[in-house]
């Protein structure tokens, strides 16, 4: 026997009571531990994500929507820039390194972007098995990807246009998978990334199939010996490094003539041999890209290249730094209110603490003044009811801080908004223990009035009134 | 040795009472008989240290128990008076067996589970060990007060009313219960009551009417 289990035995009699009280008291503690896991894992996730790029260029619009679309994947690109522009800013002597990106495709989800070797270099990137893009059509899906989609090197996906799954699929185009990427846990392990003018050659087909238009004004030579040329169904028939005839050849023959019946071509794997500057082909001039992410060369650049950008261009410049902070100050008016609901709800348990005993203080009054003819002192019946309170706000503490990374980690793999951010359950921060010491605190508080009314407890005349 | 000396005690301004002198030798058995409302009450809070007297001297085995710290008064009380109430007033969140383990608990003294047992089966409730108050039987829950009264081997043993609500063959029982026990742990045994039926098991009486005083 000690004050623990008389303290439990008290519990356990006004069970549902205590009960009640530990899921109101665990139910505002994983509030709080919720926010914390969310805004930590966020902020982290925004910074890491951010880190080695200065200034996003893209087409005007949001800034925020800018740098989301760019950074992290996440909303929809604001528009799309001219890559003769955009080589004009590449060029700068305030740029030291310029990344293009060519977003508006996926696959099941998943988005495709268009760009050069030095985006995986930006994030450590390397590949797992396989080899990166060598060619046109060729693609590499991140980690992630590959795992949840059960990619394999050789695999042919077709893209589909937009964002979400339900996009028109380009079924003409077969995107073949020349390699794996390891995982990073960055933003780049969700992502299957190729080269830009896969990107081009995708739409390409695509306005060909809506409009049958065969004006072809882009120019898709660029140093093999086969001319583009234009045939009578609107398929562009690429012919590549007089390959030996690959296995896939007639596979796709037979889908793509099931699949619409007007074209006839032939697809090959293979297309346009690719390299990290081949995009910058004077021919492409007129071909355009999403945005471009900018190392600069010196720390001056940061005052004069946006600047410069937004006000003699038809581009814009963002700077992720200053849009996450912009970003988590938004966000941080949603967090303050959820703040002040936990708050609510923790002082709710206090006060629903304090009331349950205080009404046992009343049931109890023989038992404690007992207590004191057996031995028991003032303090020992003071301590008996703060035992109680802690005994409920402990378990209401515990229950919250599992609750609450419960549930992030079910929002993290639940919902496709939570999982661009990685957020998990299963990472424990230090402030936790702050909040354990808190829930403590929030027990004592509710029952320091009713263990003082035990303290105070008139022996002999509770005992006369029996 | 139980001395009360010159014991008085007051309510308000205009209730007081007024306690006989006591001398009782260790081991002895003493029934104080009083109407209801006639003071035993106050007397036998005085004498279980559980209400510190206005004025007078009371000693129990050459320790003043009202010049003590209260805490200390406390522990004194747990380890040396054993009190029956006229209701059992048991600890209705605990058995029988953690009742009679918190009162070794409350005055800080070893928990002896081989003694409690011991005095189960004395008592005549082992099968009852792990019932909770509200499952036992009127006359087992005296039992297990008694128990309670004895489980710390005190010198002093107080019993208030404890026959009050039984029958006349009940009654009888009860009485021997708490002279046997008190034998057993050597205590000086005090029973309080107004129930006239138990006069005829004590030799020593101590009648207590009019000890109150209207002071106005």
């Amino acid at each position: 026997m000690n004050l623990m289990k008389l303290s439990f035995s008290y519990l356990r009699r006004r069970l549902l009571n205590t009960l009640l009280n530990v899921l109101l008291l665990s139910i505002g503690i994983a509030t709080v531990v919720l926010l914390l896991l969310f805004t930590y894992q966020l902020e982290d996730n925004l910074y890491k994500n951010a880190e080695g790029i200065d200034v996003v260029v893209g087409a005007k619009g949001s800034p925020i929507q800018l740098i989301l679309s760019s950074i992290y994947h996440v909303d929809s690109p604001t528009g799309n820039i001219n890559l003769g522009e955009a080589k004009e800013l590449m060029g700068s002597t305030m740029v030291a390194e310029s990344v293009p990106l060519s977003l508006g495709d996926n696959f099941r989800g998943h988005r495709i972007v268009g760009t050069t070797t030095q985006y995986l270099e930006k994030y450590g990137a390397v590949v797992a098995e396989g080899v990166l893009w060598a060619y046109e059509f060729e693609v590499v899906p991140g980690a992630e990807v590959a795992a949840n989609e059960d990619l394999k090197i050789g695999d042919t996906i077709f893209s589909s246009h937009g964002f979400s799954e339900s996009g028109h699929t380009h079924d003409d185009h077969a995107l073949t998978i020349s390699g794996i990427l390891q995982p990073t846990g960055t933003v780049i392990d969700r992502l299957i990334l190729t080269s830009v003018e896969t990107m081009w050659g995708i739409h390409e087909h695509h306005e060909h199939d809506d409009d049958h238009d065969h004006d072809h004004h882009h120019n898709h030579d660029h140093g093999d010996d086969h001319h583009h040329h234009d045939n009578d169904h609107g398929d562009v028939h690429l012919h590549q490094h007089d390959r030996d005839d690959h296995h896939h050849h007639n596979e796709h023959d037979a889908a793509a003539e099931n699949a619409s019946a007007g074209h006839h071509g032939h697809h090959h794997t293979h297309g346009r041999t690719i390299t990290d500057t081949s995009f910058l082909n004077a021919d492409y001039n007129e071909e355009q890209i999403t945005s471009m992410l900018i190392r600069y060369s010196n720390p001056l650049a940061a005052a004069q290249f946006p600047r410069f950008v937004n006000e003699n261009t038809s581009m814009q410049a963002a700077a992720p730094a200053f849009e996450i902070t912009r970003l988590l100050n938004l966000l941080g008016v949603g967090i303050d209110v959820i703040r002040l609901f936990a708050i609510v709800l923790i002082f709710a348990s206090v006060l629903g603490i304090f009331i349950a005993l205080l009404n046992s203080m009343k049931e109890r009054k023989y038992d404690l003044a007992i207590m004191r003819t057996l031995g028991g002192s003032r303090f020992t019946l003071f301590s008996l009811v703060i035992v109680e309170g802690i005994i409920i706000s402990l378990a209401g503490g515990v229950l919250g801080i599992i609750l609450g990374h419960t549930a992030i980690e079910a929002a993290g793999s639940l919902f496709s908004e939570a999982q661009q951010f990685e957020v998990t359950g299963f990472v424990f921060f230090v402030e936790e223990w702050a909040i354990l010491a808190m829930a403590l605190i929030v027990g004592v508080i509710a029952s320091i009035i009713p263990a003082y009314m035990a303290y105070k407890t008139d022996i002999a005349q509770t005992l006369a009134k029996a | 040795m139980l001395s009360l000396k010159n014991v008085q005690h007051y309510y308000n301004s205009a209730t007081a009472v007024d306690l006989p002198d006591l001398i009782l030798n260790s081991g002895s058995e003493t029934l104080i008989l009083g109407m209801s409302g006639s003071g035993k009450s106050t007397l036998m809070h005085i004498l279980a240290g559980l209400l510190k007297p206005s004025e007078g001297l009371y000693t129990l085995n050459g320790t003043e128990l009202y010049s003590m710290k209260e805490s200390d008064r406390d522990q004194y009380r747990g380890r040396n008076i054993g009190i029956i109430f006229q209701q059992m007033h048991l600890i209705s969140t605990l058995n029988v067996f953690d009742n009679l383990k918190l009162t070794q608990y409350m005055a800080g003294l070893k928990q002896d589970i081989g003694w409690i047992e011991q005095l189960c089966e004395d008592l005549d409730f082992t099968e009852k060990m792990k019932s909770y108050p509200d499952e036992l039987s009127q006359g087992q829950k005296q039992r297990v007060s008694i128990a309670r009264a004895v489980v710390n081997k005190p010198k002093l043993l107080l019993a208030d009313e404890p026959t009050s609500s039984l029958d006349d063959l009940r009654s009888n029982d009860v009485i021997a219960l708490l002279k046997d026990q008190a034998q057993k742990s050597s205590a000086t045994l005090i029973v309080s009551t107004h129930d006239q039926r138990v006069k005829s098991h004590f030799s020593s009486v101590v009648n207590i009417d009019n000890i109150q005083i209207e002071l106005v």
